[in-house]
């Protein structure tokens, strides 16, 4: 029996996480290779809709990540991101959606050994829970019409 | 047409019956303060005590969501499946009344007028109809102001009538007949009870000839502004009603892979109308509003023979802002 | 402090209205002051919208707790209105909207007359801003038990069992959009469902396909719900949608301090932010 190998899709920003996703490679430090990531040029432009896309596609996990607060290479974006991810998570976790399978995280492009660790720990408690068939199976709207056609 | 008796212990043991030989069986069920269909697994889950359910009974043959075909691409190649018809489960729908049975008429006609409807021919085939009489209206039936009634046969496969003791059962159909053969002993013979007597009283509300009459000539009428002043423009009259068929097309695509389906459209909504060059016909409100009575009373009548409205009076108790069918088409 | 009526003018109609609320818009529409009220009459099973123009028609009008939606909605709808002063009679949370509309541009104050009646049948006529502002503040929040009771017993739920709620219910939606024509903050031409380059939202009923648009609209309505809860008592499926935007609009008051009832300061809650925002969840 082959072990769930999580799949994790992390929206990070260009400036520092993406940057310093770079320096733990160029660091040598080995971590887990569950991760897609997908690169933004701002957490700002990060869209609370594409979490939802990404759990509807296959994800079991998520990483949202870009600058320190302050550090914003567009002044003011992350905190704008922050504000959204604030009541973002309050809904999806008030809709009863796995909100300990998103983590949100600031990792600047000099913290290549952070990455590493933030990478290896969401895997590993993704792991844990298992997959995120329960959000999936909601999307199957076949299989639940075959069952009843009236959703009244 | 043959007539029964069936008492309500036996009716209960039937429609068991029916559940258990596979069939997919629909009723009203209570759901918190209204009452809407939904499959059951067993007969004690039916509510017999409401006036009318939120939503009518098309879903069995015009579905909300419906897949038409899906696809997928494969090195140069493309796999096509169509929608299979086999894997339609054949289905029981009890417990609508008379309104909702005719509805199925004018449905039938905007499904067929031209070309079959491959799908919806598909399912009402393997539907059987059984419709109970009404013993009581609301104030926003009017069924009888559009040549229905609460103890109309039009549309049923079966229709039972609450009488003393039991239903009476009238068998209108081969369909019917197979689905009473399935437990025949539950049946006894007709008791000889008057339909009449049991069947809700409910005065006509207007006069149909004249407001059709009207109608004809109302199309520049400033009275579909008045009347249209408070719609929201939202779907909820066009969903809930047993004869609204507007659908839109849709793809469910992901990448290589996809599905091609139908899903329920309303022609109150404000971009139903809108053409890809940005020229809007129907623009606003009142435009609409006019469009979905004379569709219902006047174009539909014209061109397919068959009213678009049974009395149902859904549309009136699902709107939000109370756009009362019947009090507006006596107002023309 | 809040303004009591306006004078009458004395060339008012012959007709003796029932109400003082009657009266009063009689003769806004009488002086042509107004060219339009919009307000609630009698309806089949309660009450509804109505849109007076006649002077005449003033004694339809009426006011009271079971007026229920948000007439704001109206006020946003060029074809309706057009270019006319217009006289709303508002309900507590519908003064929240018309002070949002205000500040996000979409009404002007000189077209309206701002109308309401309190919980003891005084009629007010509001002249500025900031005299609604007052009101709102000074006046308890009209309390709905119901849902109350519904967030005490979510509130109360495990992850799984609010996720097996809301997916049965959101499952029921079938996409009317009744929730989205009765809000007021809704008034944009082309909604995100009608966009289709991407298409974000699925314009076909299934249960995750409800469940992105009502999380879409929730988040849209992020500090600018004023709570009326129009939403979920238009829904024809009695979903409780609406309690998805009061959660909302308790954390923005929780989390920026913004409240429901401080529309006039602090802007809109997603184009501003405090570089002292709290978070507690973000490594």
């Amino acid at each position: 029996m082959s072990e769930f190998e999580p799949k994790i899709v992390a929206f990070v920003c260009n400036w520092c996480t993406y940057a310093g996703a770079d320096l733990t490679g160029t660091s040598r430090i080995k971590y887990a290779s569950n991760v897609k990531i997908v690169r933004f040029p701002c957490t700002g432009r990060i869209d609370f809709m594409l979490l939802l896309k990404a759990f509807s596609e296959g994800a079991d996990g998520i990483i949202v990540s870009g600058c320190h607060p302050n550090d914003c290479h567009y002044t003011s974006g992350n905190f704008h991101a922050r504000r959204r991810w604030l009541i973002f998570r309050s809904l999806l976790n008030f809709l009863g959606i796995d909100v300990t399978r998103i983590q949100f995280t600031w990792v600047s492009a000099a913290e290549g050994a952070k990455w590493a660790e933030i990478v290896n720990s969401t895997v590993t408690k993704v792991r844990e829970l298992g997959p995120y068939t329960e959000y999936r199976k909601a999307a199957d709207y076949v299989a639940s019409q075959e069952k009843e056609v009236f959703n009244g | 047409m043959e007539k029964r008796f069936i008492s309500q212990p036996s009716l209960m043991q039937w429609l068991d019956k029916l559940n258990s030989e596979g069939k997919h069986l629909y009723a009203p069920v209570k759901k918190g303060a209204r009452v809407d269909f939904a499959r059951v697994s067993s007969a004690a889950e039916i509510s017999f005590d409401h006036v009318q359910t939120t939503q009518s009974a098309k879903s069995v043959a015009f579905p909300r969501t419906e897949v038409l075909f899906s696809y997928e691409k494969e090195k140069g190649k493309v796999n096509l499946e169509n929608f299979q018809a086999e894997k339609m489960p054949s289905t029981v729908v009890f417990g609508l009344h008379p309104c909702d049975a005719a509805g199925f008429n004018p449905l039938t006609a905007i499904f067929s007028w031209d070309s079959r409807d491959e799908i919806f021919d598909a399912r009402m085939e393997r539907t059987t109809i059984v419709s109970l009489s009404c013993t009581r209206p609301d104030e926003s039936c009017f069924c009888t102001s559009v040549n229905g009634g609460p103890g109309n046969t039009t549309g049923s496969d079966i229709l039972l009538t609450p009488v003393k003791e039991g239903f009476l059962v009238e068998i209108l159909t081969e369909k019917g007949m197979a689905l009473v053969k399935a437990d025949a002993a539950s049946f006894e013979a007709d008791r000889g009870d008057v339909k009449e007597d049991f069947l809700a009283k409910l005065p006509l509300k207007f006069d149909l000839k004249a407001v059709q009459e009207r109608l004809t000539n109302a199309f520049e009428s400033p009275i579909w502004k008045k009347q249209s002043q408070r719609c929201l423009g939202c779907g909820a009259c066009a969903f809930v009603c047993p004869t609204c068929a507007c659908f839109d097309i849709q793809e469910d695509a992901h990448g290589s892979k996809g599905k091609r389906l139908r899903c329920w459209d309303s022609c109150g909504f404000a971009l139903f109308t809108l053409h890809t060059s940005g020229h809007n016909p129907r623009e606003v409100q009142a435009q609409r509003w006019r469009q979905r009575l004379l569709h219902k009373f006047s174009y539909m009548p014209e061109r397919l023979s068959v009213r678009g409205c049974t009395g149902c009076g859904r549309c009136s108790r699902a709107c939000p802002v109370d756009m009362n069918i019947s009090e507006h088409l006596s107002s023309i | 402090m809040v303004d009591t009526m306006m004078e009458e003018k004395a060339t008012a109609s012959t007709k003796v209205f029932s109400s003082e609320l009657s009266q009063k818009v009689a003769g806004l529409l009488q002086s042509g002051d107004v060219q339009l009220a919009i307000g609630y009459e009698k309806g089949t099973k309660r009450p509804r919208p109505c849109f007076i123009s006649e002077t005449d028609d003033a004694d339809k009008l009426i006011f009271d707790e079971h007026c229920t939606g948000n007439l704001a909605v109206y006020l946003t709808k060029k074809e309706l209105i057009g270019d006319s002063k217009v006289a709303v009679t508002a309900s507590y949370f519908a003064l929240r909207s018309i002070l949002r509309l205000l500040t996000e541009n979409q009404v002007k104050l000189e077209k309206l007359v701002v109308l309401t009646v309190t919980s003891e049948g005084k009629l007010i006529q509001f002249e500025t801003a900031e005299d609604i502002a007052a009101y709102i503040k000074s006046t308890p929040v009209p309390a709905r038990e119901d849902d109350k009771v519904l967030l005490e017993k979510l509130n109360a739920m495990t992850r799984e069992e609010r996720w097996a709620f809301w997916s049965d219910e959101l499952s029921k939606c079938f996409k009317c959009y009744a929730c989205r024509a009765a809000c007021p903050m809704c008034y944009c031409t082309k909604c995100i469902v009608e966009e289709n380059r991407p298409q974000w939202i699925q314009p076909w009923a299934s249960t995750l396909g409800n469940i992105e648009w009502h999380i879409n609209r929730a988040m849209h309505m992020t500090g600018r719900c004023s709570d009326c809860g129009a939403c979920g008592s238009a829904c024809p499926l009695d979903l409780p949608v609406h309690l998805l935007s009061k959660k909302i609009v308790e954390e923005v008051s929780e989390s920026f301090g913004m409240d429901a009832n401080d529309t006039l300061q602090g802007g809109n809650a997603l184009s501003t932010y405090k570089p002292e925002d709290k978070e507690t969840f973000i490594k």
